[in-house]
């Protein structure tokens, strides 16, 4: 059985100086009520690692917004202007990641893989500082794996054995950072009383610590 | 021939159209790539793939939950159409880089005569990150470029790109109002002119080495 705590109680998790995953794809499967409460607790200096920066009045846009933010590793950054306005401003560190890549490199911390072999960015910026590897004939650039302290993920449904399910395209990336955190906590819209029919589960139980409602 | 930015964002997605294929899964970048989608003809059944995670995207959904519960990848509500499936975003980017993308429709900054692309930033000017657009132009079958010839006269068929590159000699197909031109191992080759200009025109606003062929060059005489 998995801990089943408030969405506040959830918020409180969540410390300064720590860096927080945020599943989402713009306004698209967000923790957003968690991540409200990360907004109430003025929770500071934290490195977000997220598909984007969402848009301003919105979910992860609101921590850019009230400057909660000291590092972003994002895909992209355009739809939240503030962003960009900070980076030029010097007041936050921007790293940006191919989404592909951003994806593997979740996916190798949480699979306890030491990081990832890809094509994507060969000959571009991103290959800049980077080691390279001949495969083949073909040339790959080395990513390292990306963890977090804590992973704020969506699911539509989840048990109480934290087995979750999500509709949509709510998916996204909450379902790689439910296996790349130290402490995973899924908002779950519904909580179902009983157990999730095995086969539509999306994300085995197994990776959440905490069931937020 | 003076054309309005609507006149020439309808022909190039109209000719872009004619290059996807029945049964063809598709990526649409924004802008007029994402236009593409309304010329494909009734018979030819093109499939839809949004990289935050769905293959069958539908219509904009004009009665969607709030939020969403599906998207297509610019965060439009949209539908998802009969034998759609989503997938979170490890499974879509394993489709895109992984070569099971048919084609990817972008848009550019510039492009070059090595199949270069610029399309992601314009340093201290433009900086909104890539998005899936590098992974996009690695791991899709057929990339295809949909863009304006020139940038308010300026030209954009390059040489070689100034802007940071997208990716390296991944460039297959440039569309734009006034011809279609094919990347070649040998260098860009002008496959078609629109009638509305001539060779003339095409060679002004273009700065890369075109191969030319003698069809054109004759209607040139």
């Amino acid at each position: 059985m998995k801990k089943i705590i408030s969405i506040a109680d959830a918020g409180k998790l969540v410390t300064d100086n720590s860096s927080v995953m945020i599943g989402g794809f713009l306004r698209c499967g967000t923790p957003a009520k968690i991540v409200d409460e990360l907004v109430k607790n003025k929770t500071s200096n934290l490195t977000l690692i997220a598909n984007d920066t969402c848009v301003p009045q919105y979910d992860r846009g609101k921590l850019i917004v009230n400057k909660q933010v000291k590092k972003v590793i994002a895909a992209h950054i355009g739809t939240n202007p503030e962003t960009g306005k900070q980076m030029h401003n010097g007041e936050i560190e921007v790293e940006l990641v191919p989404m592909g890549t951003l994806v593997e490199r979740i996916r190798a911390a949480g699979s306890g893989l030491g990081g990832v072999l890809t094509p994507t960015g060969v000959g571009t910026s991103v290959e800049e500082g980077k080691q390279t590897f001949d495969i083949d004939g073909k040339k790959f650039i080395f990513e390292k794996p990306l963890k977090a302290d804590f992973a704020l993920i969506y699911a539509t449904k989840v048990d109480k054995f934290g087995n979750a399910f999500l509709e949509g395209t709510t998916r996204n990336f909450n379902v790689v950072m439910a296996t790349a955190a130290d402490t995973v906590i899924v908002e779950a819209q519904e909580i179902s009383e009983e157990p999730l029919d095995p086969n539509i589960v999306t994300i085995p139980g197994i990776f959440i610590d905490y069931v937020a409602n | 021939m003076e054309l309005s930015k609507e006149q020439k964002r309808e022909i190039i997605a109209r000719r872009v159209a004619q290059e996807l294929h029945d049964g063809d899964v598709v990526t649409l970048g924004i802008g007029i790539p994402t236009e593409v989608a309304n010329y494909i003809p009734h018979n030819v059944n093109v499939i839809f793939q949004s990289e935050n995670g769905i293959i069958g995207v539908g219509h904009k959904d004009l009665n969607p939950n709030d939020p969403p519960s599906i998207t297509n990848a610019g965060g439009v509500p949209v539908t998802a159409k009969s034998g759609a499936c989503f997938f979170d975003s490890q499974i879509s980017f394993s489709m895109i880089r992984g070569g099971h993308i048919n084609a990817t429709v972008l848009g550019a900054l510039q492009v070059d005569q090595e199949g270069n692309l610029a399309n992601w930033m314009v340093p201290e000017v433009f900086v909104p990150g890539m998005g899936g657009a590098m992974d996009l132009v690695v791991g899709a079958q057929k990339v295809i470029i949909a863009m304006e010839h020139t940038n308010k006269g300026e030209k954009r068929i390059l040489k070689k790109c100034t802007l940071p590159l997208t990716a390296a000699h991944e460039v297959d197909l440039i569309v734009t109002e006034m011809c279609v031109i094919e990347v070649t191992s040998e260098g860009l080759l002008l496959k078609e002119i629109n009638p509305l200009f001539s060779l003339d025109d095409v060679l002004d606003a273009t700065e890369a080495d075109l191969i030319i062929p003698d069809v054109f060059m004759q209607k040139a005489v």
